[in-house]
């Protein structure tokens, strides 16, 4: 498969809504509501989530200038099981509507759907809805939440975010020019507490197919960021990229890294989750990218494809990842 | 690169674990909550003039007691980061296990979420105890009233 190459695919309005976590973090100013605790006023994690998808695609509309009825189609993701936060949120929405699963690698998988649909012009505008919350993913993947475990080292941070953005086939800065769809890669790490060195693999196989397919070079791109994984990932990575020859790779960085100050938060090695990536493209990138201090950037989400189940019958962790190419141009 | 070396590159990144300091934290921390079930024993049969199979029941209730409030306010799971197996293996981690559970059900209601909900990471205890005990009681049973021994 080739990697898919868009002309007429814009960002014309983005919105994350994050948790006080996220919003203490190093990017909390560039976020569009900061919620004080996980529950959002909600009586539940799961409606909380829903809540924050919400917004965030209200916050989207709203920049955009435009009122519900004039989306003409809608994809998104979660991590919870019957993608429960997007689907439920989907209700409130009159527009066509698909629910994608890639576990963290979501919101590139979304994004380059949706990306397709609008550059086939089957549709002149998509938005992409993912979201994430550290308490329901808890209770979906691992223990209770007050449940008194000592965690590993390696374990990431669930992000707990909306995000919305919102495609279309109108010019502005910021364009949606690629999308490399990545293959489902798995080395046989099995360990569900350390996802981000299972993830690494994938990551630098689809960096090296995009570079590969696309003929481009590392040095082609401004910012090169890995979805979430984590501390002792990132470095396995860039380990990866030294060994294939690669010297210089200070354009990496890596979503879950940068979401949150490791020295000073409580977060083990890091962010994750489906609104990890997508928080991080809107907050950090999309900003930058306006400001032109950003041209051209590869976001490569990552997805640990683990179920519960299956780690019970100690079976491996497949992991995937896609990569999006953002760039800058003259609106 | 084979799996053997990427493996082997990928432990060479891996945060370092701190054994010695988790196994001291846990001995500390554990070892303080027993002092505090020694306090509450001699308390219940010095002060409330128990007898001391009472006073050993009313002290584990208490501690279990102290754990799920703790749990309920949030501070368990950050205290049993740090403390480990301080905190896991005495009779108060098997209170926040329960506690845990039944608060995560509380969502889905009295009789889906707490009261199948409140067993789930709990039952395991409960049921290998059962079998334990009842491995056991036989076996005291054969030996000794039996007279084997």
């Amino acid at each position: 498969m080739r990697s898919m190459r868009f002309e007429r695919v814009f960002v014309r309005a983005s919105a994350a809504c994050v948790g006080p976590m996220e919003g203490a973090g190093p990017l909390g100013k560039h976020f569009d509501h900061v919620s004080a605790d996980l529950y959002d006023g909600e009586d539940s994690f799961e409606k909380a989530e829903i809540a924050w998808v919400k917004r965030a695609c209200d916050r989207t509309l709203r920049k955009a200038g435009m009122v519900p009825s004039q989306l003409e189609g809608a994809i998104g993701g979660d991590l919870m099981n019957q993608l429960l936060a997007t689907h439920y949120f989907a209700r409130s929405l009159s527009a066509p509507f698909i629910g994608v699963y890639a576990a963290c690698a979501t919101s590139s998988l979304a994004m380059g759907m949706a990306a397709l649909c609008i550059e086939q012009q089957q549709t002149r505008n998509m938005l992409v809805v993912t979201s994430s919350h550290n308490a329901t993913a808890e209770r979906q993947y691992r223990f209770p939440n007050e449940y008194g475990v000592q965690k590993k080292e390696t374990t990431t941070t669930t992000v707990s975010a909306g995000t919305g953005v919102l495609l279309s086939d109108a010019r502005t800065q910021i364009q949606v020019s690629g999308c490399t769809l990545g293959r489902i890669i798995d080395w046989h790490f099995s360990d569900a507490s350390d996802m981000g060195t299972a993830m690494a693999p994938a990551a630098f196989d689809t960096l090296m197919r995009h570079l590969s397919l696309t003929k481009t070079s590392l040095s082609d791109y401004d910012q090169i960021l890995t979805g979430d994984l984590s501390a002792a990932g990132f470095a396995l990575f860039k380990d990866l990229l030294k060994q294939q020859g690669y010297a210089s790779l200070e354009m990496l960085d890596d979503c879950g890294l940068l979401i949150y100050d490791r020295s000073r938060q409580p977060v083990f090695c890091g962010g994750s989750g489906s609104a990890c990536a997508m928080c991080v493209t809107i907050a950090h990138v999309f900003e930058q990218m306006r400001t032109g201090q950003l041209d051209r950037v590869l976001v490569i989400a990552t997805g640990a494809l683990l179920s519960p189940v299956a780690t019970f019958q100690k079976q491996s962790i497949p992991c995937i990842a896609h990569a999006i190419e953002y760039r800058r141009r003259e609106a | 690169m084979n799996e053997k070396q990427l493996k082997e590159r990928a432990r060479r990144h891996h945060p370092k674990v701190p054994y010695l300091r988790h196994a001291l934290t846990a001995f500390v921390s554990g070892g303080l909550v027993g002092v505090l079930g020694q306090g509450l024993l001699v308390m219940y049969q010095s002060v409330f003039r128990m007898q001391e199979s009472d006073a050993l029941t009313m002290m584990s209730v208490s501690v279990m007691g102290v754990a799920a409030l703790a749990t309920a306010f949030g501070w368990y799971d950050k205290l049993a980061q740090k403390c480990g197996a301080g905190l896991f293996v005495p009779i108060c981690g098997f209170a926040n296990s329960l506690t845990a559970s039944a608060l995560e059900g509380k969502s889905e209601g009295l009789i889906h979420g707490i009261g199948s909900g409140m067993f789930k990471l709990a039952g395991t205890v409960i049921t290998y105890g059962v079998v334990a005990a009842v491995i056991f009681g036989s076996l005291r049973y054969l030996l000794f009233e039996g007279g084997i021994v």
